[in-house]
């Protein structure tokens, strides 16, 4: 067989499943529902794990070092310790925070505005904030610099801001084994679904199937529009998906938009990225043309002509 | 053109429906395989088709040993026979284009040759112009021809037809069997199953007589009557 007969009948086998799936729009729109549903959650968790990444960016990867100092420190003398601090080897750089700004800031953002008015005297620190070199974030070297600070007489407390780090990190890495759970499992459903809507589809071909083998038709013939329908199933259940999650990107950018400068930080929510795409519709397109494949192999040589 | 050869055929069920046949049938001939129901004319198509496989002896069809044919040059082998019903298995919600064109379809013929050949069969049958309308919307003997366009379409040097005419009036049934002899005279060799022994009669042609599962007769010298002249 030439390859262009063999073109000729695989774009043959597509358009007829195409026209098949269009002259039953409501059985094919729910069939469609169910496999875009199943992939959309997977596909949402995954953007949950790479915004949760994206937020979080900044801090996860660094460690900052908080130095609050006692409240009857001077801004002169904080300003004095924060150069100090800057000039150790160790450290890459120094943020003062005066007590002044972080009352700001926690007025405009926390929302006890009007709480905070009733205060005679601001009750909050200076605060130097640290930032280790990037050789020297090892916890051993962190720990170092942590004793160094609590040390000096005008430190209150110091706080390393990794413990924290290692707990979200590991609530990201929970989550991120549920995703391979859900996408198994999802997957799996799709399989199912497939498997069960080809079977139907077969049963309900059965004379077409008979005939088609009587005029000579071989198995590869008969089974390859099933294989098409299945994977044009598949195809439109993750564009669906697709479509799903970024209506939900849409929806919830706001309200994240808005949480995000609640935590004094401008962040997006980032919608599935090319790659996460491609991946999503070409695991839909094997999935159906997988589940269509066991499918016909379990039903179709079962159909032999009578005469 | 196809040989049995001391053929027997038990069905699953114990049912012996031939036992021990021989007969040759030759390439151009056009022969009636006759009968009562049940007397095994189906039995020798379907070996003929490869629909069934014979429990013993042999069978010979253009020269291939259909017992030890691999099942997966079945469709092949079927491509090189047309085949009618009595019920004549069209698809209902096909037109009457895309049912002829089906063999074609199957073999890989590219769009246009089939088209051609589609409208060559459906004139040699008389139904031209009738490509779009649905097999519901003919009368039988259309219907039948239908049948007969699809089987003919591919060109096969063999045509087997089982009761091609259990459900027309006589005057239809002599009008199908003529069709059938005109695709003899071009040398396709042509085997009909049938009970209808007035039509097998007025075409004085070779007659198999089946009877209980053997070769009951096998009569060659009828003579033609008038209107089977041809």
């Amino acid at each position: 067989m030439s390859i262009a007969v063999a073109g000729t009948r695989h774009l043959q086998a597509l358009l007829g499943s195409l026209g098949k799936l269009a002259r039953n729009p409501f059985s094919t729109a729910l069939t469609l529902l169910v496999i875009g549903l199943a992939l959309s959650l997977p596909t949402a968790l995954r953007l949950f794990i790479l915004n949760a990444q994206l937020a979080t960016g900044g801090f996860t990867s660094a460690v900052d070092i908080s130095v609050y100092l006692k409240t009857d420190v001077p801004l002169a003398k904080a300003q004095q310790l924060a150069r100090s601090a800057g000039e150790r080897s160790d450290v890459d750089s120094v943020e003062l925070i005066p007590s002044d700004k972080a009352m700001e800031e926690f007025r405009n953002y926390s929302g006890f505005g009007a709480a905070l008015d009733a205060l005679k005297e601001n009750p909050l620190p200076h605060t130097l904030r640290v930032h280790p070199r990037s050789d020297s974030r090892s916890p051993a070297a962190v720990e170092t610099l942590r004793r160094y600070f609590a040390a000096w007489p005008e430190v209150d407390i110091v706080q390393v801001d990794t413990d924290w780090v290692r707990r979200f990190n590991g609530i990201l890495d929970v989550v991120r084994r549920l995703l391979a759970i859900v996408a198994v499992l999802l997957g799996a459903g799709v399989l199912a679904v497939i498997f069960n809507t080809t079977r139907l589809e077969i049963l309900n071909r059965r004379s077409e199937i008979e005939v088609t083998k009587l005029v000579g038709g071989s198995n590869a013939f008969v089974r390859r529009p099933f294989l098409y329908t299945g994977a044009l199933y598949g195809l439109g259940g993750a564009l669906l998906a697709w479509a799903i999650v970024e209506i939900a990107v849409i929806v919830l950018s706001q309200s994240i938009a808005t949480l995000a400068q609640l935590y004094g930080t401008r962040f997006s929510l980032q919608g599935p990225s090319a790659r996460d795409v491609g991946i999503l519709l070409a695991a839909g397109f094997a999935l159906g043309w997988l589940g269509a494949w066991i499918s016909a192999a379990r039903h179709l040589w079962r159909i032999e002509p009578r005469a | 053109m196809i040989a049995f050869d001391h053929v027997s055929k038990r069905y699953s069920n114990g049912r012996e429906a031939l036992t021990s046949v021989t007969f040759e049938i030759h390439t151009g001939e056009m022969v009636f395989l006759t009968g009562r129901s049940g007397a095994g004319k189906s039995t020798v198509l379907k070996l003929i088709a490869l629909l069934e496989r014979p429990t013993r002896g042999t069978v010979l069809v253009s020269g291939r040993n259909t017992t030890t044919l691999k099942s997966r040059h079945i469709p092949l082998f079927r491509r090189q026979i047309g085949m009618v019903f009595q019920d004549h298995r069209l698809l209902a919600d096909r037109p009457v284009f895309d049912n002829v064109a089906l063999p074609l379809i199957v073999a890989g013929t590219s769009l246009k040759e089939a088209d051609k050949r589609v409208r060559a069969a459906l004139d040699q049958v008389g139904l031209l112009g009738k490509e779009r309308m649905l097999p519901m919307e003919l009368s039988v003997g259309e219907q039948q021809r239908v049948g007969i366009a699809r089987a003919v379409v591919s060109k096969p040097p063999l045509l087997i037809a089982d009761e091609p005419t259990g459900n027309l009036d006589p005057y239809l049934a002599l009008e199908i069997m003529r069709l059938f002899r005109r695709f003899q005279d071009v040398g396709v060799t042509v085997v009909v199953a049938t009970h209808d022994l007035h039509v097998v009669r007025e075409f004085g042609q070779r007659e198999l007589v089946i009877d209980n599962g053997q070769i009951h007769d096998d009569v060659d010298d009828h003579l033609p009557s008038v209107i089977a002249v041809r």
